[in-house]
């Protein structure tokens, strides 16, 4: 029977299993005794109690009365901004990094280059120190801003922009905006079929950038400019009214989108260096001019080698969107796996809910992955 | 028919000049400092056939690449249909519709299917609806003898089976010269044959030629000339005929023995 | 010219140079700069580019820097002061290690550099036995020399380590750890045996799933919770834990790629030749494997290196650490630029020249197969 593959195969799974039981229980007891010992309490309770401490900055209501299970939510929240904004920064910079590397012109290729090998290379929370404590901190004091057409005004306490301050008739320019979306869909649609039917081509990219301008416009110019922004002033030592970006959250962003830019440049220009020469020259010997060469041809291949990496940068992004709490920006690691961590003492509960939230986004992010590259994969024999 | 034809041919001067097709004049070209084709000259009759052979490195592939401007050219012309290749895009797009071309690789797209691979074109560049792109493109697929594979990927195709929709694909824009660079040297044998029956067929119904290609048997049946390139040079050129039974050249004495040896 | 009008005899057409516009200074610049109207406006508006950026940076960094003295008051202020790198130059290499046995730790680097050249160096012979040696034997060496308290050693505790020298001791200790257990994660994760299969993809993606930092304070806070009462261990240490098991779970999907790329027919030949499991993965299949994965290994060990300035948030001083604590010392405020552009430079070097080896290393591995 000891020879028997199938009766060694199960053995020694009962085995490994065991001992993973074995060590668990032996954890879970010491925890259990020495939570006791210590007299922390266990369990979500403390979810619905007050936390007592402020927090800086909030997408939603908050204030010390609130509970902990309001501050998760607080962090949680402020974690996905980061990660949003970082996310479509980084994206916009690294294509275009990435693009630059490949091209022709020998200065912007090295330009392009000298950025990916110099940002890559450094430790991103190095780069997150140098903007927070080099740059933005050492800006002068309000009193001194800098400032850009006396509506953006820069200065150690962040920036400071003018806050939108909606009047009647704005929703109407919204609705112009909604309608224009709308409208591009069907323009695009409708352009679709006629070129099918009759082979004729339709500007549909100027007429929908007119469109998406153009309507809200006319909107905004019948209904009399319903909108107004209240400019930051300053009064005494700080600005009042406008809106403030942290300085913060500002180092924080920049730090993420450029660092997480330098890695999405190399993956944009693998994708693209992906596309055989020869695919060009196909489209090229068969009469297709440049631009639709790289649309129909080029891109829809390229992308396919760009979308699972990228994705990846996305997630790489905001797992280091944690570093936050290095410079104090109150995302969920600062303020639930730290200040909420240091109040009650119960790491396991804390932690376990921290950690459970980024791998419940990693889970997702690659099950998309996984679905994506089924869809997409080259059909081959 | 075929002797008034090689007679015709193997006279240059009497020729009218409506019926050249492509004209090389002197032309040069250099990868950085190192000179690939020197002071070609060459004319291409309409419906002539005409294959290029030599060794590998010699340029040939090269020199029709350049006819549709893959490649650029430095010194001389290029005039294809009294079009001259220049640096103008007009130019180039002008010659690129006409000119279409086979590769060793096929390169297909392997992201479309049979069938758009060959629509693709015809909808873009001849802004066809593309109801009648396809109707073209299974035209020229039964053509091809391959109609039943129209809606699979080219990735589920074999060689041969992709070669001859490359081929589709260039003839779907009516072209009206077809360059091509080695198109059966990445095949198996058992493969090159499905290929060259469909060029064979293509030059019996007077597209104009110019090939790249190794296959002698090819250039014996149904070439009207045989460019022998070495170097960088046009160093022979004749009937083939006469070109295999009584080359004049050292070097092409040598390399006919080299490949008629197998 | 008069060489076109020339006659040459078929095949005597000697090779010509390319005419002036395509060659020299002059053709490689309207080439690669100034072919179309747009590349010129780009070469032109990178050229400003560089003159906004270059210029200011080699005046401060070098032109108007400020080199000699030892106090701050030797710092004009005009360029950077590099007087408060050397002043806290010690610090910023070991951290508060005692002075009288820092010579423990340089004989280390010593022999690792050696070791590591002896490795890189393709003429040097007994390759096998030199890595043999940096993997097993040189930890232990390591170690005791670093922590001492035996062989007439005095003692350092390791809240005393710091700077450049923490940094590598987690990095090393991190990459050379996790590798053993990558393997057994990697062989786990293609296993057919249901559970153990399970349990390694749990451990992968739960590692591969979290930021460094929470592992990081789940090691400082939770895992005295874990450890039964009056047991306790220090914080480096566990540290060193967290940053194994995370890197592990890395190292594994790297070796996984690895296995996968080796051709079934050589899992088939091991088999046929009657091999066990394990003989057939040590003979033939890991040596392998590992060879293909070394560029992948020295990407996450890169990573990994980076990474390790993270440790600083839970109160260890690293080299980063180390050098944000020197610029908010009182006697030395303001001149954080400067530690961050040192820190950040020899972090570059390190980092870009692993990365050329390890690019280096997969272009060997594309052209040698």
């Amino acid at each position: 029977m000891w020879n028997d593959p199938h009766y060694r195969a199960l053995f020694f799974q009962i085995l490994v299993l065991g001992a993973v039981i074995l060590a668990g229980v032996f954890l879970v007891n010491n925890t259990i005794s020495n939570l006791e010992r210590q007299g922390i309490a266990s369990g979500f309770s403390f979810l619905d109690k007050t936390a007592g401490f402020s927090i800086g900055e909030s997408l939603i209501e908050y204030s010390e009365e609130d509970t902990y299970g309001r501050t998760f939510m607080v962090g949680l929240l402020n974690t996905m901004l980061v990660a949003f904004i970082g996310c479509i920064l980084a994206t916009i910079l690294g294509f275009i990094v990435g693009i630059a590397r490949l091209s022709r012109n020998w200065m912007v290729s090295r330009i392009a280059t000298v950025y990916i090998e110099t940002l890559r290379n450094i430790p991103l929370l190095l780069q997150i120190f140098f903007w927070y404590f080099a740059v933005l901190r050492a800006l002068p004091s309000p009193r001194e801003s800098a400032t850009f057409g006396e509506s953006f005004f820069l200065n150690n306490r962040g920036l400071s922009y003018p806050r939108p301050l909606y009047e009647d008739g704005f929703s109407l320019v919204v609705w112009a905006f909604i309608a224009a979306i709308a409208a591009i869909v069907i323009i695009a649609r409708w352009a679709r079929k006629r070129q099918d039917a009759t082979g004729q081509q339709f500007h549909t990219f100027y007429v929908g950038l007119g469109l998406i301008i153009g309507l809200p416009l006319l909107a905004a110019i019948v209904t009399g400019f319903p909108l107004s922004w209240e400019y930051p002033v300053l009064k005494g030592f700080n600005f009042q009214g406008g809106k403030v970006m942290s300085p913060e959250f500002v180092s924080l962003v920049l730090a993420l989108s450029t660092y997480t830019a330098s890695f999405i440049a190399e993956i944009v220009r693998a994708g693209i260096m992906a596309v055989s020469h020869g695919q060009t020259e196909a489209a090229f010997s068969l009469g297709l001019q440049r631009g639709p060469t790289l649309r129909l041809v080029i891109i829809p291949q390229a992308l396919r080698v760009i979308i699972p990496p990228l994705t990846s940068q996305y997630l790489n992004l905001t797992k280091n969107s944690s570093l936050a709490a290095a410079i104090a920006y109150p995302d969920l690691v600062l303020v639930f796996a730290g200040t909420a961590l240091m109040q009650t003492g119960q790491a396991v509960e804390i932690l376990s809910m921290t950690m459970a939230i980024y791998l419940l986004l990693s889970l997702l992010i690659s099950a998309f992955m996984n679905w994506y590259n089924k869809k997409m994969a080259l059909v081959e024999r | 028919m075929e002797e008034v034809e090689v007679s015709r041919h193997s006279d240059k001067e009497m020729v009218v000049s409506e019926d050249v097709m492509i004209e090389l004049k002197a032309m040069h070209k250099w990868y950085g400092e190192f000179h690939v084709l020197k002071n070609i000259d060459l004319t291409v009759h309409k419906g002539e056939r005409i294959v290029i052979c030599g060794p590998s490195g010699s340029g040939k592939s090269t020199l029709i690449r350049c006819i549709n401007r893959l490649e650029e050219h430095q010194q001389g012309q290029i005039i294809v249909e009294g079009t001259e290749l220049t640096g103008d895009l007009k130019h180039i797009e002008i010659i690129r519709r006409d000119v279409g071309m086979l590769f060793q690789h096929f390169n297909l797209f392997p992201h479309l299917t049979v069938l758009e691979n060959c629509a693709l074109a015809p909808i873009w560049v001849r802004k066809m609806p593309r109801g009648e792109a396809e109707k073209i493109g299974m035209k020229y697929l039964e053509r091809v003898r391959i109609p039943e594979q129209a809606h699979k990927y080219p990735g589920q195709l074999s060689g041969g089976q992709q070669q001859r929709v490359a081929i589709a694909r260039s003839l779907c824009m009516s072209p009206k010269v077809m360059l091509f660079d080695e198109p059966t040297s990445a095949l198996d044998p058992e493969m090159i044959k499905e290929v060259l029956d469909v060029m064979v067929e293509l030059a019996e119904e007077g597209m104009t030629m110019l090939c790249v290609t190794h296959e002698m048997g090819f250039a014996k049946t149904v070439a009207n000339r045989v460019i022998f390139m070495d170097d960088g040079e046009i160093i022979e050129e004749n009937e083939p005929q006469e070109f295999f039974n009584n080359p004049q050249n050292d070097r092409t004495k040598l390399f006919l023995s080299q490949i008629l040896q197998h | 010219m008069a060489e076109q009008t020339q006659n040459y005899a078929p095949g005597a057409h000697p090779d010509l140079p390319p005419p002036r516009s395509e060659v020299g200074v002059i053709g490689w610049l309207y080439k690669n700069l100034f072919s179309t109207p747009l590349n010129t406006v780009l070469t032109l508006a990178s050229l400003y580019i560089v003159y906004l950026l270059v210029p200011p940076v080699i005046n401060w960094a070098i032109l108007d820097a400020d080199w000699i003295g030892d106090t701050r008051e030797a710092c004009s202020r005009e360029g950077a002061c590099w007087v408060f790198i050397k002043v806290w130059f010690k610090q910023l290499m070991y951290g508060r290690y005692p002075v009288e046995e820092l010579w423990r730790i340089n004989l280390a680097y010593i022999i690792g550099v050696a070791g590591i050249a002896a490795l890189l160096i393709p003429s040097v012979p007994y390759k096998s036995y030199i890595g043999a040696f940096m993997l097993f034997i040189f930890p232990i060496v390591a170690y005791f020399l670093f922590v001492g308290d035996s062989f007439g050693l005095m003692w350092v505790e390791t809240p005393l380590w710091g700077g450049l020298f923490l940094t590598l001791v987690i990095a090393i200790t991190g990459i050379v750890a996790s590798l053993p257990i990558g393997i057994v994660l990697a062989l786990g994760r293609r296993s057919q045996m249901p559970v153990v299969k399970a349990l390694c993809i749990a451990f992968i993606e739960l590692w591969r799933g979290v930021p460094l930092i929470t592992v990081l304070f789940m090691a400082s806070v939770m895992f005295p919770l874990f450890m039964p009462e009056g047991m306790t261990f220090d914080k480096l240490l566990r540290a060193l834990i967290g940053v194994m098991l995370f890197s592990a779970a890395y190292m594994a999907e790297v070796i996984r790629g690895g296995l996968q790329a080796i051709p079934k027919g050589q899992y088939e030949a091991a088999e046929a030749l009657g091999l066990s499991f394990w003989k057939m993965m040590g003979l033939i299949i890991l040596p392998q494997a590992l060879k293909l994965v070394i560029p992948g290994i020295v990407n996450t060990f890169i990573g990994l290196f980076k990474d390790t300035t993270l440790v600083l948030i839970i109160g260890l001083f690293d080299f980063l650490g180390m050098s944000q604590l020197a610029s908010t010392n009182p006697n030395w405020l303001g001149f954080s630029v400067e530690g961050y552009a040192f820190c950040a430079f020899v972090f570059w070097c390190f980092c870009f020249g692993m990365s050329r080896y390890s690019m280096h290393l997969e272009k060997e591995l594309h052209t040698g197969h």
